[in-house]
């Protein structure tokens, strides 16, 4: 077994990826396997938040009451220098290819990865 | 073979009072008078699902509430595309002798019986639990992503998109069961309060009630004969964040499977039920097919290729986005047009021509895709 490195989805300041010592398959979804090539135990990595800007939708209609009091807030997808993909929030102005990196913020109780403009 | 003998289809909007079961019972039996048989004769089930009223054994539940007793029944879940995906099981077990009659029905009370932040609020879940949901998106908001995407890399405008919204609600306006009938412009869609940019309101399906439903048999029932030529599927992953670049989503895959298992080419096809759960769906779906070259569907939308009486009609009952969307049953009200159209039963919507026709279905995020080719046998 590898390490697990806590990450975002539980309350971390993290963006973690999982890296197949078999294939060399980056994952984002994390899973006991590769979904490539179905080796067990993929190393976790943390991502260095350095990615670029691959779609963006501001949401301006929530479904919920939590949610309501962000928007709008901008949905995003990047590419991350690492090789995959992850959705997060953004800057409102962000444009596609721009060059991104992480920070995180509060929404509705939880922590979420933010890319911003990189200096 | 497989013939698709009776459609039914009640109207979209509110149905208060009626519940999904009710809907899909009133969508039952249009389908099975149309047919000509009686429901004793009904010895196949296939339903979808309903947000509203969620069970683990909807086809059961259905069967008896109707009062028949199958031989074969389940539900299916496929989102967007269970519709289709039913037709091509129906087709199937039907042609394998397993059943000589499949109905397939879905309806659901999906505007009247829950809150449209609760539907907005379910239709979410098809998103990553851990990695996206928490986010916060909205159905529009992944579609959204993707349009972003496709604007960015074929010259797609938003006016573009808005062209297919006045379209299906030009189309809609013509049949009294659609749930919209004010005619739109383009102006009207671009001033539509945003919901997930770049879509905005009149970008978006509505939420409906509605129920329809058909019935697949093994031989023809009646003098109507629709024939299914063809049909593929194709599932390249179930979240956005997982897709594959747009040069290799699933609608290409699925209709290069149905043209290859029908011997049906785009050119032989006449008549167009594309889904268009927003308008950025239709867009790249009809370019996807090769109904249009990329980036150039809008054009034809102005040139009125997709109209009425253009070389492709396309939704003639005015689509998701204006005849309505109740879940399941939203994408078989294209199939059940498809087949008054092949049938020339369209009334005033009659289309010149719909011997052949071309349908398809996306559910999920781009995830799943159903293609299928009908014929009219005469």
């Amino acid at each position: 077994m590898t390490d697990k490195i806590t990450d975002w989805t539980k309350g971390a300041e993290a963006i973690v990826y999982q890296s197949c010592g078999h294939c060399e398959n980056v994952q984002y979804f994390h899973r006991s396997f590769c979904a490539a090539c179905g080796a067990p135990d993929p190393v976790e990595k943390r991502a260095s938040g350095a990615a670029t800007v691959y779609a963006t939708s501001l949401v301006c209609r929530a479904a919920t009451p939590e949610t309501r009091t962000h928007v709008p807030y901008n949905i995003v997808l990047v590419d991350a220098a690492e090789g995959f993909r992850m959705m997060a929030h953004g800057t409102d102005d962000l444009a596609i290819g721009d060059k991104v990196t992480a920070s995180y913020r509060p929404f509705a109780g939880r922590l979420v990865p933010y890319f911003e403009k990189t200096k | 073979m497989s013939f698709i003998t009776g459609v039914g289809l009640t109207s979209y909007g509110k149905h208060e009072g009626s519940s999904s079961l009710d809907l899909m019972s009133k969508a039952a039996e249009l389908a099975i008078a149309d047919a000509g048989l009686r429901r004793s004769e009904i010895d196949g089930i296939l339903c979808g699902y309903s947000t509203v009223s969620p069970h683990i054994m909807l086809a059961t539940v259905f069967a008896e509430h109707f009062g028949i007793q199958p031989s074969y029944a389940h539900a299916v879940q496929v989102g967007g595309a269970t519709g289709l995906a039913m037709t091509m099981l129906a087709h199937h077990l039907v042609d394998a002798g397993v059943a000589k009659h499949v109905l397939v029905v879905g309806g659901e009370n999906r505007l009247t019986g829950q809150s449209r932040d609760a539907s907005i609020q379910a239709l979410a879940q098809v998103g990553h639990p851990d990695y996206e949901v928490t986010l916060g998106p909205t159905i529009p908001a992944y579609y959204g992503l993707v349009a972003s995407r496709y604007m960015h890399e074929y010259g797609v405008t938003q006016e573009d998109l808005a062209e297919f919204a006045v379209l299906m609600r030009a189309h809609a306006s013509t049949h009294p069961g659609a749930q919209f009938h004010e005619p739109i412009t383009v102006a009207d869609v671009m001033a539509s309060k945003p919901v997930a940019m770049p879509l905005k309101l009149l970008d978006c399906c509505p939420v409906s009630d509605g129920g329809a439903a058909f019935v697949v048999s093994r031989e023809p029932t009646s003098a109507i004969r629709v024939r299914v030529r063809g049909c593929a599927q194709a599932h390249t992953h179930q979240h956005v964040t997982a897709a594959p670049r747009l040069s290799e989503l699933g609608a290409e895959i699925a209709i290069a499977k149905a043209k290859a298992a029908s011997g049906v080419a785009i050119s032989d096809v006449r008549y167009a039920a594309v889904y268009d759960s927003f308008t950025i769906t239709l867009a790249m779906l009809l370019e996807d097919l090769g109904l249009a070259g990329r980036g150039e569907a809008a054009a034809r939308v102005r040139a009125g290729h997709f109209g009425r009486d253009g070389a492709m009609p396309l939704n003639t009952h005015g689509g998701l986005l204006s005849y309505g969307h109740c879940g399941v049953g939203g994408a078989m009200a294209h199939l059940v047009e498809t087949h008054l159209q092949m049938t020339e039963r369209a009334g005033p919507r009659q289309v010149r021509d719909a011997s052949i026709a071309l349908l398809h279905g996306d559910g999920g995020v781009l995830s799943s895709h159903v293609s299928m080719f009908l014929e009219r046998v005469r």
